[in-house]
């Protein structure tokens, strides 16, 4: 057995807030990229340029990449053979305070759900999994709610074709239209349960986001997810939503077996600014 | 581009189009759910407002708290429909400027047209490049909602566009 002191993980989730407020991700910036090659129009080009100098000063200045930085979403994978000493979810609470508090950023969480309240920065959203080995994985993901309000969850017909459970994404995609902050990064999950196939949609964002030209690929989900990108690429919704080939840069699927008698699927879509970091003890 | 100043926007509003870009200098007050909803009450039940509405800019925005040696934190714009509830009462008492990101609803954009006002986009999932338009900023009102709170922010060249101008055409339209 492995020892792991709550301290130390305190410690690595107040680096992780900073490092994904402050840094965006680099598979995130390698689309925006491309997204600003692809697209002609010059007001476009220049809010593409915008987003891209934003995360630059947000790296270099330790400033928030965005002012919303979200409810912390913390997944957690700890090894079999590892003993936590003292209380796991109070160190990522606590930690979450120390990064937020440090990082000054912003606290957008209100302890009651209905009487609201003045903002305090947790507690997170925490997911635990129990995994082989001796490690400990944490990954941060701060949620921003302009993006996180356009989710979407159905539960579908076993017998359901497959374009209708397209036609379902790139309609949740029409709604969130120029509101969520595009271009989008869309995040799916397909089927376990009601609640598990929305976990898994969230899931799905923390997967490396992927291109690749759609003839290569054989395995059938990395196939949906390149004919979703350019189906919804031609809805014009583009960059703040006033028009352009780049409504989304990355769309990412996980599935998981089902019941015969549904099949659910869940949308979250995120904004550009995707921040999630990932640490190991 | 063409340049606008808070100071001036009677004159200078009218002669906006949808989808033009402009860069507004000026004071500008931020308001997001909270203190919409306060402001709507206080409005009705015709307390005093703690900020002057009369031909004000409202900047749909919650900081960040502001790191040691800056003016402003992170500071882009949230998502305007939500505040669509609120924006008529406003308007009616003398709000002529909105920035925000996003469509705003039908009733929206009539009143925007009755009361000659524009909504501006900024660009959105940018606030740490738009601290960079903010050369004062202090929370004036609601503090104890935190970010929630109003802050009065005096920008220089901050980078827009008209979303709904003020013959309530959209750009989204
Ligand atoms: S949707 Fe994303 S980029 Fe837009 S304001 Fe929210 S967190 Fe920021």
């Amino acid at each position: 057995m492995r020892r792991i002191t709550a301290s130390w993980i305190r410690d690595l989730v107040a680096q992780l807030c900073l490092k994904a407020n402050f840094t965006l991700r680099g598979d995130v910036i390698t689309q925006l990229k491309s997204a600003y090659i692809r697209e002609k129009g010059k007001r476009t080009k220049d809010i593409l340029a915008a987003i891209m100098d934003n995360s630059a000063i947000a790296r270099r200045e330790n400033l928030a990449i965005c002012q919303d930085t979200g409810m912390p979403c913390v997944f957690i994978e700890i090894g079999q053979e590892v003993i936590i000493k003292g209380d796991l979810k109070k160190a990522v609470n606590k930690g979450i305070e120390d990064g937020y508090k440090k990082g000054c950023l912003r606290s957008s969480v209100v302890r009651d759900p209905l009487l609201r309240g003045k903002p305090v920065y947790g507690p997170a959203v925490i997911h635990i999994d129990i995994v082989r080995g001796d490690k400990l994985k944490i990954i941060v993901l701060p949620k921003g709610f302009g993006c996180e309000n356009k989710s979407r969850l159905r539960m579908f017909n076993p017998t359901i074709e497959i374009n209708a459970i397209k036609e379902f994404i790139i309609e949740t995609v029409k709604m969130a239209g120029p509101e969520a902050c595009p271009p989008y990064i869309i995040g799916v999950g397909i089927g376990g349960t009601a609640d598990y196939a929305t976990f898994l949609a969230k899931k799905a964002l923390l997967k490396k986001i992927a291109n690749s030209p759609l003839r290569k690929l054989s395995n059938p989900i990395k196939k949906l997810e390149q004919e979703l990108m350019a189906e919804i690429n031609k809805l014009n919704i583009g960059p703040m939503g006033l028009g352009g080939k780049s409504t989304v840069i990355g769309v990412n699927i996980e599935t998981y077996p089902t019941h015969i008698a549904g099949l659910p699927v869940a949308v979250n879509i995120s904004c550009h600014a995707l921040r999630s970091a990932t640490g190991i003890i | 581009m063409k340049r606008i100043n808070t100071l001036l926007i009677e004159k200078q509003l009218g002669g906006l189009k949808a989808g033009d870009e402009v860069l507004l200098s000026g004071i500008v007050y931020t308001a997001r759910d909270q203190a919409h909803k306060r402001l709507a009450e206080a409005i009705k039940k015709r307390s005093s407002l703690p900020i002057d509405l009369k031909g004000a800019f409202i900047y749909y925005c919650g900081p960040t708290a502001t790191p040691r040696g800056k003016v402003i934190g992170s500071c882009g714009p949230t998502t305007s429909f939500r505040m669509d509830e609120f924006t008529p009462v406003l308007l009616k008492v003398g709000l002529r400027g909105m920035i925000g990101k996003g469509r705003r609803s039908k009733e929206v954009c009539r009143q925007i047209k009755k009361y000659k006002a524009v909504y501006f986009l900024t660009y959105a999932g940018c606030g740490a490049l738009l601290s960079k338009y903010v050369v004062k900023a202090e929370p004036i009102a609601y503090k104890e909602l935190g970010p929630e709170a109003v802050y009065k922010l005096e920008v220089k060249d901050f980078p827009l566009i008209v979303g709904v101008d003020s013959q309530g055409r959209s750009v989204y339209d």
